[in-house]
This record gives C-alpha cells, sequence and structure tokens, in this order.
C-alpha cells in the first residue's frame, strides 16, 4: 500500500468565539492515499469542515482557534509551519473546492489569468505555458470553447460553469491532494452529476488523492473509496465506501443512512428518522455523544467516550466507536 | 372544473419584467390536483415550481390564467372571503424563520391566527395550542420560546402548526425540507405523510430531493423552463418516465448504496438550463435534448398522455411507447 500523502493524528479542534468555546473537533485521526478518495461525512455542526479545513489553516475569521496533535503533509507537520510556509504548501499541495465558486475566484479579474497566474506560482511555468496550461484545464473542466472563456469574468458565467472554472483553479497549481468541501451542495441535480463525474474523472487521470467533505451520501457513494462518518466532533465509524453506506454498525451511520430513501429501491424504506437533535457542543457531556439519540443506548454510554476499535467487514479493517453493538452483535475486535 | 379536484390551475402564466428583460417563470402551466392527494412539484432551478406554488395561493398574482381552489376561483374567493380562504388554503415557507416573528413566542405565534378569526375563548385557544403541538409532536415547553432559540427541525414543526391551527383543507410548502439536515428532513417528512393520513389534507411540496418526493408523494409535476415536461403517479412516473428531461433528472440522483452506483449506466445532460428570459424556440428542453428532433426545435410540445398513465409534453411520447435516452 503507497504511504499516505496526508495524514491527521489526534486532532484536536477548539474554537473560540467571544461568546461560546466549542470543542469543534475531539481527538480526530485520518489518512489518505494518491489515487484515493475519502470522504468525510457528517451533518452541519458536525466538525467535517473545520477538521479538514482546520489544519490548512482555511477557517472563518473572527474565530480563535487552537489546533492540537499532528497534520502530516509533504513531511512536514502543518500544524508546526509559520504563516507564510503553510500558505506556500497550501497553495501548491492542497487543492480546495468550496460550495461557493464566488469564494475562490476573484470577480474583478478574468478567469483565464486567475488561472495561469496559479500554474505559475505554484507549477513553476512561464508565463506562455502558464497560459496554455489554463486553457487546457477550462478544456479539461468540460468548459466549451476554452480560448473564449479563458477571457470572460466570472459574472459572465452560469453556476454549472463557475464551479468547473473553480475546480481548474484549484488544479492550476497542480496539487497533490483535492480537498472538495461540500461541492455539489447548491447545484442542481444534473449539474451535479455532471461536476461528480468531472471530478471522478480528475482524480482517474492525475491520481491525485481526493477528501470529499459532504452530508449527501448520494455524492459519497458516486466517489468515495473510504467514508469516515463524523457525529459532534468525533469519528463514529470508518471504512470502505461499500462497508460503511452498505453494512453500517455504529447506530448513529445506520440511522443516518435509514434517514435517506433510495428510490431505486423496490422495498420502501419508510426514511426511518433519528429522533432529536445533534448535542450542542458548547456544553458536551463526557461519554458518547449520540447517546442522547441512539436507539441503543445503555447506562454507561452517558458517562464512557467510546474508543474506536477496529472490526473487519469483508476483507479490510473498519472502525467503529460503539462497544454496545460489538458486544450485542458479537462483532470480533482486532485490537 | 371538477368537484373532486383541489387545485386545478389553467394556462397559468408568471412573467417578470426584470432590467434584463422578461423572465417567463411560469409560461403557461395546467396543473390538476386532486382532493386528498400529496402532490410533489419537482425541477431545476430557474423552472418556475416556486412561482407556481406562490401563483396558485395568490402570494405572486398571474400575468394571465385561472387558478381554481376547491371549486372556487381562487382571485374571486380571495377578494370576496379573505378570511374564509385562509381557512382552507395554507401556505408553508422555505425558511421558517423569516416566515415568524422573531419577537413573538411561539405561543404566541401559534396564537394568532386564532386571535385574528375570532375562534374560542382563552380556554379553548390554550386547548387547540396543546392539540396543535402534540399534531407536530412538539413539548408544551417550547410555547415561551423564541423562535431564534429553537433548532431548525423545530422551526420547521412551529410553522406547520401555525398553518393547521385554522385547519386548512388545502396546505401548499415551498422547500419545506431544504434548510434542514439529513436526519431531520426525514422526521419532518414522516410527519408531513403522518399529517396528510391523519386529517385528510391536501398537500402540494415543492420539493428538489427526488428521492423524498418518491417516499411520500402520490403525484408528481417534473417542471421545466416555466413549463410542465411531465406529471403523473409518482410511483408509475419515477418506475418509466417519458419525457428525456424526467429520464435525466431521475438519473442525475445518485444511489446511497455504491454498489449500484459502480455498474449503473447514467444520463450526463451537456451544459446548464437555458435562462428563462431566454427560453429555446419549439420544446424547451430542444437544445440539452440527447434525443432531439427537426420538429422539436420549432413546435412546442403539448402535454399528452403516455404510458404510465400520466401526461408529457414531447413529441417522442405516446400513449403506447417512448422515446428513451
Amino acid at each position: 500500500m503507497t504511504a499516505p500523502v496526508y495524514s491527521v493524528e489526534d486532532l484536536v479542534i477548539d474554537l473560540y468565539t467571544p461568546s461560546v468555546s466549542v470543542r469543534a473537533v475531539d481527538g480526530a485521526s485520518f489518512q489518505v492515499r494518491p489515487g484515493e478518495t475519502l470522504a468525510i461525512v457528517g451533518e452541519s455542526g458536525s466538525g467535517k469542515t473545520v477538521m479538514t479545513l482546520g489544519p490548512l489553516g482555511l477557517l472563518p475569521e473572527g474565530v480563535a482557534v487552537d489546533l492540537k496533535g499532528l497534520a502530516r503533509a509533504d513531511g512536514r507537520d502543518l500544524l508546526r509551519l509559520s504563516p507564510g510556509d503553510l500558505s506556500a504548501l497550501r497553495g501548491g499541495f492542497f487543492g480546495v473546492i468550496f460550495q461557493d465558486p464566488m469564494s475562490a475566484l476573484n470577480p474583478m479579474l478574468k478567469i483565464g489569468p486567475q488561472l495561469a497566474r496559479q500554474a505559475q506560482l505554484y507549477a513553476g511555468l512561464s508565463a506562455e505555458a502558464a497560459r496554455r496550461e489554463a486553457v487546457s484545464l477550462l478544456a479539461r473542466s468540460g468548459i466549451p470553447d476554452p480560448e473564449d472563456r479563458y477571457d470572460r469574468y466570472p459574472h459572465e458565467l452560469s453556476g454549472g460553469m463557475l464551479q468547473r472554472a473553480m475546480i481548474a483553479l484549484a488544479l492550476a497549481a497542480r496539487p497533490r491532494v483535492l480537498i472538495a468541501d461540500e461541492p455539489t451542495t447548491a447545484l442542481d441535480a444534473t449539474v451535479q452529476a455532471q461536476i461528480l463525474a468531472l471530478i471522478r474523472q480528475i482524480q482517474q487521470e492525475d491520481g491525485i488523492a481526493v477528501v470529499l467533505i459532504t452530508h449527501d451520501i448520494g455524492a459519497v457513494s458516486v466517489l468515495a473509496d473510504r467514508v469516515i462518518v463524523l457525529y459532534a466532533g468525533q469519528i463514529a465509524e470508518e471504512g470502505t465506501a461499500i462497508d460503511v453506506l452498505t453494512a453500517p454498525a455504529h447506530p448513529y451511520t445506520r440511522g443516518l443512512l435509514a434517514s435517506v430513501p433510495d428510490f431505486r429501491s423496490e422495498i420502501a424504506s419508510g426514511t426511518r428518522e433519528i429522533p432529536g437533535i445533534p448535542p450542542n457542543q458548547a456544553q458536551l457531556m463526557p461519554g458518547c455523544r449520540f447517546a442522547e439519540r441512539c436507539d441503543r443506548v445503555q447506562p454507561a454510554c452517558h458517562s464512557h467516550r467510546p474508543r474506536l476499535q477496529t472490526i473487519t467487514r469483508g476483507e479490510v479493517p473498519h472502525r467503529v466507536a460503539c462497544p454496545v453493538i460489538i458486544a450485542a452483535e458479537g462483532i470480533a475486535t482486532h485490537d | 372544473m371538477t368537484e373532486s379536484h383541489a387545485i386545478e390551475a389553467k394556462s397559468l402564466k408568471v412573467h417578470f419584467q426584470t432590467s434584463a428583460g422578461l423572465v417567463r417563470a411560469v409560461d403557461g402551466v395546467d396543473l390538476a390536483i386532486p382532493k386528498g392527494a400529496f402532490h410533489g412539484i419537482v425541477g431545476e432551478s430557474g423552472c418556475g415550481k416556486t412561482t407556481l406554488a406562490r401563483a396558485i395561493v395568490g402570494l405572486q398574482s398571474a400575468t394571465e390564467g385561472q387558478v381554481t381552489i376547491l371549486g372556487r376561483d381562487r382571485a374571486d374567493w380571495a377578494r370576496a372571503d379573505r378570511k374564509g380562504f385562509a381557512r382552507s388554503v395554507q401556505f408553508i415557507f422555505q425558511d421558517p424563520l423569516g416566515s415568524m416573528s422573531r419577537r413573538q413566542t411561539v405561543g404566541q405565534t401559534l396564537e394568532e391566527p386564532l386571535l385574528i378569526h375570532g375562534l374560542g375563548n382563552a380556554a379553548a385557544r390554550k386547548a387547540r395550542l396543546a392539540e396543535l403541538l402534540d399534531l407536530v409532536a412538539l413539548p408544551a415547553t417550547v410555547l415561551d420560546r423564541l423562535p431564534r432559540s429553537l433548532s431548525g427541525g423545530q422551526r420547521q414543526r412551529v410553522s406547520i402548526a401555525r398553518a393547521l391551527a385554522l385547519n386548512p383543507q388545502v396546505l401548499i410548502c415551498d422547500e419545506p425540507l431544504s434548510a434542514l439536515d439529513v436526519s431531520v428532513r426525514a422526521q419532518i417528512v414522516n410527519l408531513f405523510a403522518r399529517l396528510q393520513a391523519q386529517l385528510g389534507l391536501t398537500i402540494v411540496i415543492v420539493a428538489h430531493d427526488l428521492a423524498i418526493v418518491r417516499e411520500v408523494c402520490s403525484s408528481v409535476t417534473v417542471m421545466y423552463l416555466g413549463r410542465v415536461a411531465e406529471q403523473g403517479g409518482t410511483r408509475p412516473l419515477f418506475a418509466d418516465p417519458a419525457h428525456p428531461y424526467s429520464q435525466a433528472l431521475l438519473s442525475a440522483v445518485p444511489s446511497p448504496d455504491p454498489r449500484i452506483e459502480a455498474v449503473r449506466p447514467r444520463i450526463l445532460l451537456e451544459g446548464d438550463p437555458p435562462s428563462p428570459r431566454n427560453p429555446p424556440p419549439g420544446c424547451r428542453f430542444s437544445s440539452r435534448c440527447p434525443l432531439v428532433e427537426a420538429q422539436c426545435r420549432v413546435l412546442e410540445p403539448d402535454l399528452r398522455r403516455v404510458q404510465h398513465g400520466g401526461l408529457a409534453a414531447c413529441h417522442l411520447a405516446h400513449a403506447q411507447s417512448h422515446a428513451v435516452i
């Protein structure tokens, strides 16, 4: 197995605003390898975006952040880099695509020169080569008539085309890791399908690692090799996409998937629901964070934080943070 | 006009004059929704689904055409008997916070329609409030709270309870689920399904989540650029859509099962939907349709009966067969 291109260990992220402090990420570890797509799945407030973008220094302004743990990329620990070094690494090593293309593109500049500048800065191309690269990236991203679009301003493009231009921008620096933060949430179904197909095609052609942050199980199903399910800042379950989506072990994952209907299935799934709402992370209890909403809850769940245990599903290890399920279903563990 | 229909729209048009030109948001829609139906209106941004829902209840005035609700002309009814109309027909907004007063407690919000319509004395209103909370499964403790202190799901429950306060027969909801998290969305979907069965309501829901529409809606309208592309019973239509746009739209929804996703052939349309300012001539889908023929670019197709028993606006769809992408 190839070495991870990006790995995070025991990450703890505390966020402070003037009124509250929140432990947004509480001891998460993950890694992603070249050519692999890792999906980080969770609902709003689960910490999925903070966990992935936090180590890169990409968090909203006005929030004080305290990061602990390790985040390794390119032989360095991101958490110990100076802001200047982190910015340089972020530009070339990581490409990020956001939900809103206008958070990445400068509205005052033409599309093509923005891409060419990235290619010049981070991929070390000459001005002439960078221009050619920009046109070819626009073409690769499925933008018709790229020569013409090179000289257009962002506002002249439709939503789907802007999303493609942002993907081209993220690729211009030839990143090793592409982070996609809810890349399809704001898009219509038919455009969503186009963008997911594009991300998959780029990943297959370039063999880069993709980290997909999403709440959309459908997008996970299309793109992901592996999945991490995050609940209230803690990893509930981790495994291959097929195992997690078709044979989930954690009660939260089971509940989440049961609340997503599949209209291709002939069985009416009846849209089962998880009662209650996610906990307020400013006032967390000591035990399992899902305990309040869990249908398998035991008294110990309220006081003991469950640790991730490795189980085997098929050929591959799978990690689950629920001793109740492991005991009740007689699942063998490896650690 | 048929007595069995809760809602009928005929040649409904809603056009907006903007600085960039005339927007044909709804451009000739015919619709007939039977009493007791749970009807979904689906389509992508700019297809006119929200404008259609708003025009049905009169939140948006129509440029042309007529809407009949419960057998009465909607415009006449609302003009002659505003309160009677409000008692029968209610609307639920996408953003519950934006549709409530931030300074009113939940109790005040729910009691207001009862006061306006002079229903019951203080004791009867209190009892009705308890009943309403029970219907939407909210605890009595929310009565003293302000909307902002509630979760998104709780707020949507409050706005549903408020809409039910006057015992309406028709409920029209504009994307009531889209602001909610997945696990909470299922709670609200189930609530709608239960209320519909329990109270015998006619519910029209504007939605973009097709899997949820298939779960709860008995019938569905697929819109494209201001027109109805296809209409019919949800299950037969989803099983065998006759309009190429419906085929592409349904194909675009991924299965949550990656084993299915790995082998499933997908239809990928080229480009984005055109602007409703400038719809293509002929069939509106002709500029993106993989099956387009010469006639499609000049002749706008009418809705016709198709194989699944519903209607589709496609030159290539017939009662016995239809083209498949």
